[in-house]
């Protein structure tokens, strides 16, 4: 299979694939709403000067990891990257767990992990990761795993386009392709690495890396939510039929920046505001809104209490996680290796 | 009992841990082939799934073993040499020794990682690195350093068992090493040293390889100069086993450390460092090490030797830490 062009119109009608069912769009409307709300009440908090430290938000990006992991359970597993939150949601994640480890109090990983580390294991959620790349390799030996397992679980492995030039990326496609692990590999295109445009710094087409070694890849608008559950719907199917690996690189934007605190010291701009312009009007959210009406899925009433509710939802959990018990000396001693003593001994300050 | 060759014993705990566990996995670059010989015959055994040769990506393969444990299956990863962790040293640094830290303790991560260090084979300066040092630093990795077919045997089925991400370390010059090996199933435990010679005079703390040099030079130094060395092997550097250590040095008063990684924050540092914190009235001279200079391992034998501790330079400094305290006994005066 070669690169298909970008498209927003569904890949399924083009390939005789399945469509979601009214269900499925209205629960993956849902999810990226509450991803959205989530990070806005970050956003918030940040701006307030409550975050213990700095946030990478996926404003924009939202319906990548939504119509991918509406294909995955929890016995499923993905990786994460850095900027993790949408992931950790999209599979099942909880919000106030989410919100009180990012809020420095005993949240999803009892404080130890924080916003770059977010994972819940019952979840299947193996780890967001500070490293560029580094969970790709973890989601190839999760699905050597599955591969053993014989129990058709899928791994989803999401990176964004800075991964693209990481040598674990090549690496681990032709693992994947040699042993037909069951894995997808899903690329976030949001055209910058970091600050520097993509372009800048990759050569090729980055499916083509995939399509090297013989793995189907496909270019889709990750800003369509739909697009992205009927190339993952593909993918998802092939792996767990034991067919192996799949590629797809979602062409996104992230409409806050790479980090929040980048305001703070940015010395110049690196994007134009016509151009966040022009992606907002792509916002994947207000955007499946109108298709979900025109299709009759919904009407603009429904959506309104949809979006009250999960904005009261998400309320209720970011006060619950602010009044969270604090992270454990205990747990902390814990890891002391045995035998140590550690000076002065620990206090909470 | 049985006479094994260090090889063999590795060979044999593999063979009876995957026959126990029919979980574990394991793979690395020509492990059916086994270059050291502490794989071979498993692929025959366990077949192509459960023992597998990968391509050359080491960076790939240490953040799959983090991968594949993480799902819930014990990992056995062969990194060929040491020196090869570098290449693979995000999923090791990063990856495997935090994860289990930063997700707040929902995971044990069963990873035990073999590899062949150390000089004394003109392997050059990059087959020949001793990552003890690098390892102990990171948080979050037990390190085992076994001498003896016997607690190879015991301390690696101890790290499969442990659930925890560990490296086994297999001294390249000690691979033939003939032993007696218990017959039957068995754990040698982590953080418990072994004492190889016991002696009275100084503490000679050896790692590895150079635990033979250093019995060559204890006894050596019994015939020649009436000074009767305790020689220990620490078998676990993480944890180490620091009430043996002290012991050791309330009795002797003087202390050595013999290890072939580069001086500068080796293992050895870090052990004299023990001994100052905590056996500091024990001692009676100055705390010296015998280690590597912090230079890359040559090629040519003639200037690896020069180098590479041996039992000479081991007695020649046993013999001047006893003289800046003056005679302990008649005997090792000189």
């Amino acid at each position: 299979m070669g690169l298909a062009k970008p498209t927003s119109a569904g890949i399924s009608e083009r390939r005789g694939g399945r469509a979601p069912d009214s269900a499925t769009k209205l629960a993956m409307y849902e999810r990226m709403l509450l991803i959205r709300k989530v990070e806005e009440r970050l956003v918030r908090n940040f701006t307030e000067g409550v975050l213990p430290g700095n946030v990478h938000t996926y404003v924009g990006e939202e319906a990548v990891a939504v119509g991918v992991c509406a294909h995955l359970s929890d016995r499923d597993w993905i990786t994460s990257t850095h900027r993790g939150h949408g992931h950790f949601l999209a599979k099942g994640g909880d919000a106030e767990a989410l919100l009180a480890e990012i809020y420095g109090r005993a949240g999803v990983c009892k404080g130890f992990g924080g916003t770059m580390h977010v994972a819940d294991f019952s979840k299947g959620i193996l780890g967001a990761n500070g490293i560029v790349a580094a969970g790709i390799p973890i989601a190839t030996g999760a699905a050597l795993s599955a591969r053993l397992d014989g129990e058709g679980r899928v791994v989803a492995a999401f990176f964004g386009d800075g991964a693209a030039n990481r040598g674990v990326l090549l690496e681990s496609l032709n693992i994947a392709t040699l042993w037909r692990l069951p894995i997808v590999f899903v690329c976030e295109n949001n055209g910058y690495c970091e600050f520097s445009p993509t372009d800048t710094v990759t050569s090729g087409a980055i499916g083509a890396r995939a399509a090297a070694f013989g793995i189907p890849a496909e270019t889709i608008d990750g800003n369509d939510v739909e697009s992205v559950w009927c190339a993952a719907d593909a993918a998802v199917a092939r792996a767990r039929r034991g067919d192996g690996p799949s590629f797809i690189e979602a062409e996104t934007y992230r409409l806050r920046g790479h980090a929040e605190a980048e305001v703070n010291w940015l010395s110049e701009a690196y994007r134009t505001e016509e151009e966040v312009k022009r992606w907002s009007e792509k916002d994947p959210l207000p955007r499946y809104a109108q298709r979900l009406c025109r299709e009759g899925v919904a009407d603009t009433a429904k959506l309104a209490t949809i979006e009250a509710d999960i904005a009261k939802h998400v309320e209720r959990a970011a006060q619950a996680a602010a009044q969270a018990p604090l992270p454990s000396l205990e747990l902390l001693a814990s890891f002391l290796p045995a035998g140590s003593e550690f000076l002065g001994g620990m206090e909470h300050a | 009992m049985a006479k094994r060759r260090l090889m063999q014993a590795i060979n044999d705990a593999l063979t009876e841990e995957m026959t126990r566990d029919p979980r574990i996995v394991l793979f690395g670059e020509d492990v059916k082939i086994s270059m050291f010989g502490d794989t071979k015959g498993l692929q025959a055994r366990f077949g192509a799934d459960r023992v597998r040769n990968t391509p050359i990506s080491e960076e790939t393969l240490t953040g799959m073993a983090v991968g594949a444990a993480a799902a819930g299956r014990p990992v056995v990863l062969h990194l060929m040499f040491s020196n090869f962790a570098y290449a693979g040293f995000d999923g090791i640094a990063n990856q495997m020794t935090k994860l289990p830290f930063m997700t707040g303790g929902q995971i044990r991560l069963p990873v035990t990682v073999l590899c062949g260090f150390g000089g004394g084979t003109s392997t050059g300066a990059q087959h020949s690195d001793t990552p003890y040092p690098m390892l102990m630093n990171l948080g979050g990795l037990n390190i085992a350093v076994p001498t003896t077919p016997a607690d190879a045997k015991g301390l690696l089925k101890s790290a499969i068992r442990s659930g925890y991400p560990t490296f086994f370390l297999e001294a390249r010059t000690r691979g033939g090493e003939m032993g007696e090996v218990p017959d039957g199933d068995y754990e040698t435990p982590f953080g418990s040293a072994r004492i190889a010679r016991p002696g009275s005079d100084i503490t000679v703390i050896a790692i590895g390889a150079m635990v033979r040099p250093a019995l060559e030079a204890a006894e050596f130094l019994a015939e020649n100069d009436g000074i009767n060395a305790e020689v220990i092997d620490p078998r676990t550097l993480v944890p180490f086993d620091e009430s043996a250590l002290l012991s050791s040095i309330a009795k002797t008063g003087h202390l050595v450390i013999v290890d072939e990684a580069r001086d500068r924050c080796s293992a050895a540092s870090h052990i004299a460092a023990i001994a100052a914190d905590k056996g500091f009235a024990s001692l009676r001279a100055s705390v010296r090490r015998v280690t590597v200079p912090d230079m890359p391992m040559p090629y040519a034998p003639i200037l690896e030797k020069a180098i590479y501790p041996d039992s000479k330079r081991i007695a020649a400094v046993v013999k001047s830490v006893l003289r800046t305290r003056g005679p302990i006994s008649a005997s090792a005066a000189q």
